[in-house]
Order: structure tokens, then sequence, then C-alpha cells
């Protein structure tokens, strides 16, 4: 994320938690005070944020940036009227952006508001231009986007240069000259692109606005080293303006290739800001840029949830209810898409197929069918393309829900398969070969694993045991089965919790087969865990510093159950592990269907958030997963054996090692 | 001599704690004659280390052999049997790998179910098997040359196992300290080794025996470092958190070395590592190599009980129980460091070289 942000200049204010969003900005400071103070007011202001992923804009409603947008005010007549040079240069001029009493202030929260309201978090539509008095103009970032002209009402392209010329405010009287002349060439420019100026920019232009500005500003500090002294108060009149057209120039350059590598969705960051460039790996959804991207890439169309809880926004979470009919309306139209995965996609999003190994196995199977149908285009290398249709059948997968880590570790072993697939081979024998790949893969990790861990599992169950289980798992389940054929004597407690209530399914085929089962809610869990003797859980992926990552609740009932002292097991297998280290339960996670902890299944007098859903002030978490710490787990089963939780990152490191992938 | 010799085992009573009592030396005379009795002849016949090869029947047995190297009471069980197992590569009459294999698996099964409750033994077997067949020399199309490879790895694992303890001593002594006082329990060669050269390089420090009933092997103990001129004080079992605040560390042996970092040694060593980590005192343990198990106790009962006879002197009415256990599970948290020959370990260490060598 460092390399996105490049600089920042004034530490944003960042709402964590639950607040009310749509707040009023605060109030931007007059700008009477001397030049060169920092301009706080435009780290506030809503509408000023960049696309800093710490920088988090209140929530916006996208329904409501629809009204917004068409009725939003044009600010350019507004802007013009402002930046009409004023003569004399004297501070009334420069007063005349700054004038606190003007409307330019009073005018700045109504129009910041709407702007604040259009395109989440997108530049500000408004600002003044003499609030870019700083003595680097290396702060602007964030607040430039409001550098003094409206960025909504000119097309990207324009605005480079528009947004080039402004790279420095000088702060004094030269302001008035500078901005008037800023003023002045983009009223032009407004002038001349009026058609342009009505119609509504689209965020990947404001965006790419963004970008071009943070990233010539930079140019433009880094050329320009004898900027405080330029920036500062005293500076020669015309020095300012002239470097300013000369720096214009440079910069503009620079901008527009920023612009440009912007526009193919690279994201770099003006070379002397760069740092370690570390692709992030996982989106971040809170960064409106890679969220336009893939918007404009996908398949679903889905609608982001309003009322989203602030400390999650890194999370992508989608209006319920409108996904599954738009795809199934569209299931003979899309061609590129394969209908084996498009059905698993299906799948996985209605939720018909849920748990770490089913959706694993679903996903391989319907890989295998593309493999099957799969042909390699003229002129074209079969490794390279078969992985990148894979690449995009799995983008498309991504979007019905967020993979599980056994789902993105198969998908790393098959594309190691396909990259690994000798040359010599034709193209028939390639796909046999892959499919009996993903075969093996499915027997010996899934299907033997099982065997292997319900084999051992099963020993340490014996006569006279009290097991605990928290929700629905299949290994788990298998050992309950196998140990009851082995004869041993034992009774089962389910602890079940809303809004999945996967226990019940549970319940119900171990009560079929014949075992001795309690049931009960999470609530009950330190009420009923005195008599328990052992907890068996299952994982949907184990991390390398021991952490467990499994359905939430599962951290829970391993807490109480340590308080306990009753050893707790978790049964896992070993292509779930994970080299990734988690901390907590927040960075990486998945947000499911708000409503569905809005309403109580079957009760339909329990509706007390109903009508509650819209508030502003009320918003609705529905997480899925939880991170378990190591402290209160005793034992890990997998295929490899019984091993302490410590021991995970060793099974990591020998069997990846070994393309530990058959 | 029966060729698989039945293990003493009237009554679940552990062999092994029996060999340990009988090398301790300080048994009454009844419980020793018992022992006579059960095992069949006169501990003090030290048979000839020689294997007998004989042209019809069984000609060789390991079980044999391996008592043969168990009566040197300063000879590790698990060496013993590591050496049997070599002895039987170097005996064996089979003509492919695979035969060859099969013989070695059998002496080893053999040689484990004469005394189940024993960890090191099961341990030592295991490992032993792992690290000769594990080579790549079987893939040599000439089986001689495999066969001599095999040997060469069986008796350099042999040699390892007995330089084990010396090794073991060496790296220690940087743990013990001038004027540092070390409280010890149950009698474990290791652990004598350790002290043993930590006196003759001179350290000054003072040693604190637990009594170690049943087997008394705090009095054992305190005799041999009595004549190594080291201070020694002796501690009834129930002194020990008494003592503590003296106490710089403890010193432990271990039967065997559980997956989990843990140790599995006379019973009392969980009751000491508590009140130990309780008042912030390290526990070190010194264990060979050869002690890692594949076990993975979750409590004191997950493991194969090993019963041993305990002599209160006075007759107990028969409705009264005793807990005969003779040994406990120390869990890896209430353990600072192992020394091994492999180096000095943190208890999360041993899955890994587990993992290592198994998988």
């Amino acid at each position: 994320m460092e390399a996105r942000r490049g600089w920042r200049a004034v530490p944003k204010v960042r709402h964590v938690g639950f607040f009310t969003p749509n707040e009023p900005p605060p109030p931007a400071r007059t700008q009477s005070g001397p030049p060169d103070s920092n301009s706080p007011p435009l780290s506030n202001s809503p509408a000023g944020n960049s696309l800093s992923p710490v920088m988090i804009p209140p929530p916006r409603h996208l329904s409501d940036n629809l009204a917004h947008r068409a009725t939003s005010p044009l600010p350019v007549p507004e802007t013009s009227a402002f930046r009409r040079p004023i003569p004399g240069g004297d501070r009334v001029a420069v007063v005349g952006s700054y004038n606190p009493t003007d409307s330019m202030l009073g005018a700045s929260p109504p129009l910041t508001s709407p702007s604040s309201r259009i395109g989440d978090g997108e530049f500000s539509e408004e600002s003044s231009p003499g609030w870019f008095r700083r003595s680097n103009s290396a702060k602007f970032a964030s607040s430039f986007p409001g550098g003094g002209f409206d960025l909504t009402s000119i097309k990207s392209s324009e605005t480079l240069e528009v947004e080039v010329k402004k790279p420095v405010e000088v702060p004094g009287p030269n302001i008035a000259e500078k901005s008037g002349v800023a003023g002045a060439e983009l009223q032009t420019e407004s002038q001349s692109s009026s058609k342009p100026l009505k119609a509504k920019t689209t965020k990947a232009e404001r965006r790419a606005l963004q970008e071009s500005q943070r990233a010539a500003k930079a140019a433009a500090k880094g050329e320009a080293t004898g900027k405080p002294a330029i920036s500062s108060e005293g500076a020669a009149t015309s020095k300012p303006v002239k470097q300013q057209p000369s720096r214009k120039k440079d910069a503009l350059p620079a901008a527009t290739s920023v612009a440009a590598s912007d526009r193919k969705g690279v994201d770099r960051p003006p070379e002397k800001e760069r740092k370690k460039e570390v692709p992030p790996p996982r989106m971040q959804f809170d960064d409106k840029n890679r969220v336009e991207k893939a918007k404009k890439r996908a398949v679903v169309n889905q609608t982001e949830a309003r009322n989203r809880v602030e400390l999650f926004r890194h999370l992508p979470q989608y209006e319920r209810g409108s996904q599954l009919p738009d795809l199934e309306s569209k299931f003979f139209l899309l061609d590129p898409m394969h209908p084996a995965v498009y059905k698993v996609g299906l799948q996985y999003l209605a939720g018909d197929i849920s748990g770490g190994n089913a959706r694993c196995i679903a996903m391989l199977q319907a890989f295998q069918e593309v493999i099957k149908d799969y042909s390699t285009p003229p002129e074209k290398s079969l490794t390279r393309d078969l992985t990148a249709k894979v690449g995009s059948y799995v983008s498309f997968l991504i979007e019905c829900r967020p993979l599980s880590m056994s789902m993105g570790n198969a998908i790393r072993f098959l594309k190691n398969r396909i990259a690994k697939l000798p040359l010599s081979l034709s193209e028939s024998e390639a796909k046999e070969s892959l499919c009996s790949d993903i075969n093996r893969f499915i027997n010996e990790k899934i299907v033997l694993a099982d065997k292997v861990i319900v084999r051992h599992a099963a020993s340490k169950v014996r006569d006279g045991d009290v097991l605990l289980t928290y929700g629905s798992s299949c290994v788990v389940e298998m050992i309950l089965l196998y140990a009851h054929e082995l004869g041993k004597q034992f009774r089962v407690v389910i602890v079940d919790s809303r809004p999945k209530l996967e226990g019940q399914a549970l319940l119900r085929r171990l009560v079929a087969k014949g075992l001795n089962c309690t049931y009960t809610h999470i609530n009950a869990v330190s009420y009923i865990m005195h008599e328990v003797t052992r907890v068996f859980l299952g994982a949907s992926s184990v991390l390398s510093n021991g952490t467990v990552y499994s359905r939430v609740g599962t951290a829970c009932v391993a807490m109480v159950a340590h308080a306990f002292r009753v050893p707790v097991l978790i049964c896992c297998e070993a292509y779930k592990f994970h080299e990734r280290v988690q901390l907590d339960s927040i960075c990486s996670n998945e947000l499911g269907d708000p409503d569905a902890i809005a309403k109580a299944s079957g009760r339909m007098d329990v509706n007390y958030v109903d009508n509650l859903a819209n508030k502003e002030n009320l918003q609705l978490l529905n997480l899925m997963y939880d991170a378990t710490p190591l402290e209160y787990i005793s034992m890990i089963v997998t295929d490899y054996g019984m091993i302490p939780p410590t021991s995970v990152p060793v099974i990591v490191r020998e069997y990846r090692r070994e393309h530990l992938w058959i | 001599m029966a060729d698989t010799l039945q293990n003493p085992n009237p009554n679940n009573i552990s062999a092994y704690y029996q060999t340990r009592a009988a090398h301790h030396g300080v048994v009454t005379s009844d419980w020793l004659a018992q022992a006579q009795a059960a095992v069949g002849r006169h501990p003090d016949d030290v048979l000839p280390p020689e294997p007998e090869v004989k042209v019809a029947g069984k000609p060789f047995s390991v079980i044999h052999e391996f008592n043969n190297w168990r009566n040197q009471p300063d000879l590790a069980e698990a060496v013993a049997a590591i050496r049997a197992l070599a002895a039987v590569i170097r005996n064996s009459e089979a003509t492919t790998m695979m035969e060859l294999e099969i013989e070695l698996k059998k002496a080893s099964d053999s040689l484990k179910s004469w005394d189940t409750t024993s960890i090191s033994l099961t341990a030592g077997c295991d490992l032993f098997m792992r690290y000769v067949t594990r080579t790549s020399a079987l893939e040599y199309e000439d089986f001689n040359s495999a066969k001599s490879r095999l040997i060469e790895r069986a008796e350099k694992f042999g040699e390892i196992s007995y330089k084990a303890r010396r090794i073991i001593a060496m790296l220690s002594q940087d743990f013990i300290f001038d004027g540092c006082t070390i409280l010890v329990h149950g009698f474990s060669r290791v652990v004598l080794e350790v002290l043993k050269t930590a006196a003759q390089n001179k350290k000054l420090f003072r040693v604190f025996c637990t009594e170690g009933r049943p087997d008394r092997t705090g009095l054992r103990l305190s005799n041999e470092l009595a004549k190594l001129d080291v201070p020694v004080k002796l501690l009834i079992d129930s002194a020990v958190a008494y003592s503590m605040d003296e106490v710089d560390m403890v010193f432990v042996g271990a039967d065997g070395v559980v997956e989990s970092g843990g140790i599995i040694n006379m019973m009392g060593t969980y009751q000491i590592a508590l009140v130990a980590h309780s008042m912030d005192k390290p526990v070190y343990v010194a264990a060979e190599s050869y002690k890692f198990a594949r076990l993975y106790p979750l409590d004191q009962k997950d493991m194969a009980p090993a019963l041993r006879p305990i002599d209160f002197g006075v007759p107990i009415p028969s409705k009264v129980e005793v807990e005969t256990s003779a040994r406990d599970y120390t869990p890896p948290q209430y353990l600072t460091l192992l020394f091994t020959d492999l180096g000095v370990l943190t208890p999360s260490v041993v899955s890994d070289e587990l993992i290592q060598l198994y998988l």
C-alpha cells in the first residue's frame, strides 16, 4: 500500500469503527492566517481524500451518488468567478479565494458535500486554489484535487495540463497572480471544453486525474529542489510565475506518462517516492482505483452494499439478491466463460456449495472440464494461453465468492502443473496429463488425506469421552462416524450458531447413525464446557504462525476450551496450510449477507432490525471467518500425522520445497 | 534359550523399569529375587556378545543379542536394541533388499513387543529403521554393496547413539556456572554424565537430589555424586517446592521425548516442572535423539500405562488402591531447553526433526 500512497503531508483523519457517515465536513478554517499555514480543512475534507487505503472517506451511497450527480451544481462558473484575476494582486483578491466570508468557504461545504457524495471519495470537486499555500507542494496530494478547479467538468486529458500548472502554489501576493494565471488558463480551458464541462467524468477519469496530479506533484517536487525557496513567502514575484510554466512543461510529460501508465492500470508512484514495490496480495476494496478497474472487468454486476462498517471497508461487500438472477439470466450469453465454471460460480453464489473441501473439489472438477474442452488457439502456446484462461475463470469465481485458501492452493498447484508441462507433449497428451494430475491431487490431498486424518484422530477418542464440535466440518463428521464404527463409547456435543446454523445438518446426520448427541448454541458453550473431554474443530486454513483460520465462532469455542483445560484438536488437510501470517481476523476475512443477521428465519415476529437497516447509524456486520491463536490449540491432525501448531511452517517448508504438489 | 524371550511381565509390570531398578542396584533383595525368578536367569550373567551362527533352525535371535547388550548397566536400552538390529543386518542371510527389510522389520517388531512400555526402545527401533532404510543405497544394483552400506549406516547410528551422552554433556557445560544449584530428579545416566563432566571441568556447584520414591533413585545418585566430591543434598519428594527458591535450574533426563516437545519421564517430573515454571526456574532436559517418539499425549492418561509395584514397607489393606504408574508426561510449555546430540533445542523443534526424518 505504501507504493500507492507515495507521500503524504498531513495525517488524515480516519474514522475507524462505527461512526455516522455523511457528517458535514468540519468547517474549513479561514484562510486569513499566514499563508503557509497548513490546511487541515483540506485534510478533513472528505472530498479531498485520495486513494490511500488509510484515508478512508466516509461511506457514500451509490444510489445517492446517482441522484446527486444529476443535481450537483456545476461549480465551474463559480470557480471561474473566483479565479478572475483581480488587479493589483492585493490581498483582497487573494482573499477572494480565501475570503472567509466569501461564499468560497461558504460555498465549499455545499460544494464539497455534494461532491463528497459523488463517487466514493473521488476527487473533491471544489476547493480554493489558495488552499495550496504550502511550502511544499508535495503536501498537496490529496488536497490537490480540490486545487482550484473543477475536476468533474474537465476531461482527464485536459485536467492533466491544468493540473500540471498547479504544482506549486506560492503563498503571498503572488498567489493572486498565479492563481489568476492559473484561473485564467483554467477558465479558458473550461470554456473551451464547454460541452464536457456539463458531462460528468467517470470515476476512472477522475482517478486518473488524481493520480496524474499526484505524480506531477511529486515530479515537480523532485525537479525543483529549490522549491522551498520558491514557495517561501518572500519569493520574487516573477520567478514563480516564470518557473511555473517551465515546471509545467516539465511536469507535463511526466504527468502524461503517469496518466498513461495509470490508464493501463498500473499504479506507479513517482520515481522519487517509490518504495519497494510489493504487489498487494489481495484486492483491498477501500481503494477505489482498483475497485473501479475490477468493476470494468467484472462479469457479475454487483452493487456495493450500503452501510459498510468502517473497519472492514477493505473487504468486498455487495448487495445480495441481485447477483444470482443476473448471472442466471446471462448463462447462455457469456462466451468466454466455460459453462462448467459458470455453474460452479452460481453454486458458490447461491451458497449451494460450502466448505473448503467441497468448494475446492467442485472448482477442480470444473477446471477438468475446461481442460478437456480446451483447444489451443493457433499461434499460441498451450501453457500460456491455458494459464491465462484459468486466470480469467478464477477472477470470475472470485467475483462470485472470494476464494478460500484451499482453493487458492489448488489453483497454484494447477498453474504450476501447467507451467511444468514438457514442451514436447502433444496437446491431447498435455490435456490428459493435466486431468490426471488434478485427479491425483483430489485423491491424494483430499480423499486419502481425510482417511489418514480420520485414523489418527480416532485414536484419540477413548471410551467415555464427551466430544465437542462446532459447526459442520466434513472431516470431523468422518472422525465421529469412524470412531463410532470402531465401537468406542462416547457422546457428542454440537455447538451451533446463527445465522448459518450449519450444525443442524451435522446433528441430523449423526443422530441418524445412532450417535448420542447434544445440541446447543454458542452462547451456552461456557456452560457446557465443563463436561467436555475433547474438542474437535475443522479449519478452512492453518497459517504459518499456527493461527487457525476457520468459521467465525471457532476462536470462541477454542478459547473457552482452553480456559477449561480441554484439549483442542484441529483436523485439517495439509494442502490447506498457507505460508501467510495473520494476527487478527480483520485484515483478511469475508463479509456475508448482513440481512441474514437482521432476520431470524422462521420467526416473523423477530424483526426489530428490519426497518432500521437503512438508518445511517446502524451497520450490520456478518463476518464469515475468524482467526484462532495457537495458544488455544493442542494439536493439529493432518495427513502427515499429529503435529503441534508450531510445526506448521515446517510442513509448509518441507513439502512446498519438494514441489509437493505431486 | 527361547527364540523369543517371553516378556517377564506378570501383572503388566513394566520390564523397562525393572531393568532400570536392577541397574540401580538399590533394591530389596526380595524384589530382586522375584524379578530374577520372572526373568529366568541370574542378572549377573554376562553372556559374551558374539553372534551365534547355527546352521539349523533360526540361527540368530535378535532378542538374544539384545539381552547381551542390555546387561551392561551403562548401556541404554535403546542403544542395545540398535546394536542388536545392526547385528541382524550383519548376520542376515537374505539375498534381496526386500527380504532384508522384512527381516529387519520382524526383528524390530519382536524387540518392541518384548517391552511395550519402553518408549525409548520403540522410538529407537523406529528411528533406526527410518534412518537405515532411508538411504538411496537401496537403489544400488549390487545387493552386497547395498547391504554393506546399510551396515555402515547402522553402525554409524549405533555409534552416534552411544556417543550421544558425551555430546550432550559437552553441550550442557555452558549452562552450568560456578556457584549454581542444580535440582535433579530421577537417575538418568545422561544427567549423571553431564554432572560428571562439569565436576571434571572443576566447576563449583551443588546438587539437590529428590529421593525418587519408590526407586530411591536419589540415594543412588547421591552416592555417585559423592564419589565425585560434588556437594549433594537429599530432599524428600515433597520438599521440592520448599527448596525451589534456592535452586537455579532443574535437570532431568527423559524416557521419551514426544512429538509436541514434551517429555515422558519418571513419576514426579511433571510436578517439579510445574513448580519450577511457576517460580521462573529453567527446566533442562537431557535426552538423546533416538528417544524422539511419534507419540502425542494430550493428557496424563493418554499414554500406554507402565506400572511399577511400590513397596511401602508395611502391608497395605487390600481395599486400598495404589497409584502405581511409573511415569508422567510433562507438556512442552514447562520445559525450557532440550539438550540432545543434535544440539540444544527448544521443545518445538522436536516435531521439526521428526517430520524431517519421517516424512
